[in-house]
């Protein structure tokens, strides 16, 4: 496989990564996804991960790099169904994706991501709170 | 050479095979540093079943080499006892001196027999026989009390890492005890596999049964914060004593995206308002 | 300690980290590592082949299964034949990086195994060994 899906639902890209890829693929995901989100202008990117089985040093990279990129083109991003191995294992590695929003499921994701877009619009100037809340 | 005093040796324990085992048997019962551990019914048993086997193994000659296959009954019996020995809660040397123990009987009848320079060396040869027996009997003891360490240690570890549900979406860890990296691994494990199971959206880790917070031990408990927010939950910690807080600010950690609460009633509260729960004392009755 | 079984693995493109990953994902899966001690070590391995490849220009990685009378477990070799690190323990510090991870490679790889070892001579070549054990009952 050379290149990841990405579907496009409303205003909210998404992306499932479902196999092991090698780098060249993580690093055209993080090209493709820019794209769309400057043509769709997209506000909301949900990332799921729960079908990955690994993840090192590279991986936490492109995914810091894509959290970085989507919000430097005024769109949240928010990754979502890390299993406990994965997380441990980056914990261990001493990769903190600080900056990036974690949800625990897709659903919980998505509604994570409503409430960021929200408040933007509604012009709150602090979304990190309402992230901070639990629902 | 072995084989010539061995046949004689032989002959002397089937001689007064009954005398030489009344004899250890009763040098057994008599130890006065015996502890009540092991009942008498049981050294009576396992004596004259040892002595039946001990007398099988040593009519084939080999007196000198305890690893041969004509020993393994022997062996086998010795580690049946010491293992149950071990469980029973015997001290090891009281355990060695079963072995031990029968030399005296023994050797009174060799150099009773027989005298000249013949009897010394057979007392010599069988000596070197019943250590080897007891440092295995010894060693075999020490074997089975550590595998039960080891039991214990993991079974203590599986305990003493309970996650509570405490509402719906709320978890908690009361951490009780040292905290070593091994044991972290556990509670990070269980907690975020619970996490995934239950759908929880907030875990409250409990360190008031924690007696000390090293710069590892609060690296850890970082770690378990930081895992868990990867996975999309958040993470209150609780129970904070004043020494433990100035071991963290001392040790220089990072403490800006950690929430903390001085105790678990504190922390509950928080994270039901955080649900959106609100609470109110009922006014009593009478 | 006795190697049981042993397949070796080139690392000369990208496609061989990942068929690195999926032999030792295999043994890890055979010894019957918990599952995050597999991903630990598939990490590991991940992140040390890109080493290879990377910093060492290619080169070959080992994957052994090994034994001992109370454990068993999998033992990584590394073997390159680069340019070699000239400070090897400013290499295993976070942070430093000469690729384009993000220089958690080495100490972070360490961090995952119960045991690492780096070889590495300038102008020669780094070999690195990482082992993680799995206790009998």
């Amino acid at each position: 496989m050379d290149r990841i899906p990405i579907l496009k639902i409303g205003e909210t890209l998404l992306v499932t990564i479902q196999v092991d890829f090698h780098d060249r693929v993580a690093l055209a995901l993080l090209e493709d996804l820019s794209e769309k989100i400057v043509n769709f202008s997209s506000k909301g990117l949900l990332i799921d991960i729960s079908a990955l089985e690994m993840v090192d040093s590279f991986m936490g990279r492109i995914l810091g790099n894509i959290a970085k990129t989507s919000r430097l083109l005024d769109c949240h991003c928010v990754l979502v169904g890390m299993q406990p191995a994965i997380a441990i294992t980056i914990t261990e590695l001493g990769i903190t994706l600080s900056g990036i929003h974690t949800a625990l499921t897709a659903e919980d994701g998505l509604a994570l991501l409503n409430k960021l877009v929200n408040a933007k619009k509604n012009g709150k100037p602090s979304a990190k709170k309402q992230e901070a809340k639990w629902r | 050479m072995p084989k010539e005093t061995a046949v004689p040796l032989h002959a002397i324990i089937s001689d007064s095979r009954d005398d030489i085992l009344k004899e250890w048997i009763k040098a057994q019962l008599d130890d006065t540093s015996r502890s009540q551990a092991v009942p008498d019914a049981s050294i009576k048993a396992s004596s004259t079943e040892f002595f039946k086997l001990f007398e099988r193994a040593i009519s084939n000659g080999n007196i000198s080499d305890i690893d041969r296959s004509e020993w393994e009954e022997v062996r086998h019996m010795l580690s049946d006892l010491s293992a149950s020995r071990a469980t029973q809660g015997s001290t090891p040397s009281e355990t060695a001196r079963f072995i031990f123990s029968m030399k005296q009987p023994l050797f009174a009848r060799l150099t009773k027999d027989k005298s000249g320079p013949d009897a010394g060396a057979a007392v010599w040869e069988l000596s070197l026989l019943l250590d080897k027996l007891g440092l295995y009997t010894t060693e075999t003891f020490q074997k089975t009390r550590e595998s039960i360490i080891k039991r214990q240690q993991k079974e203590m570890m599986e305990m003493s890492t309970p996650v509570i549900k405490v509402w719906d979406g709320l978890l908690a860890v009361p951490l009780i005890g040292t905290l070593d990296s091994a044991r972290t691994q556990i509670v990070m494990e269980t907690l975020l596999q619970k996490i995934i199971d239950t759908g929880s959206k907030l875990a409250i880790l409990d360190i008031t049964g924690v007696p000390t917070v090293d710069t590892q031990t609060a690296q850890h408990l970082m770690k378990t914060v930081s895992a868990t927010r990867l996975m999309g939950a958040e993470c209150i910690i609780s129970g904070i004593r004043p020494q433990i807080a100035q071991t963290i600010v001392h040790l220089g950690i990072d403490i800006n995206d950690i929430v903390t609460k001085a105790s678990m009633a504190d922390a509950i509260k928080e994270a039901l308002a955080r649900g959106g729960w609100t609470f109110e004392k009922q006014a009593e009755n009478n | 300690m006795a190697v049981k079984s042993q397949e070796e693995r080139p690392i000369s493109s990208e496609e061989d980290i990942l068929t690195v990953r999926n032999s030792v994902k295999r043994v890890t899966a055979l010894l019957n590592f918990s599952l995050v001690n597999q991903t630990k070590i598939i990490s590991a391995a991940s992140e040390l082949a890109r080493n290879t490849l990377e910093h060492g220009k290619g080169g070959r990685s080992i994957i052994q299964l090994i034994n001992d009378p109370d454990r068993v477990g999998i033992r990584i070799i590394f073997e390159d034949k680069g340019p070699g690190i000239a400070d090897i323990s400013q290499a295993l510090e976070d942070g430093f990086t000469s690729g384009r991870g993000m220089g958690l490679g080495l100490g972070g790889a360490k961090r995952l195994m119960d045991d690492f070892q780096i070889e590495s001579k300038e102008n020669e070549g780094t070999t690195v060994t990482v082992t993680k054990w799995l206790e009998k009952n």
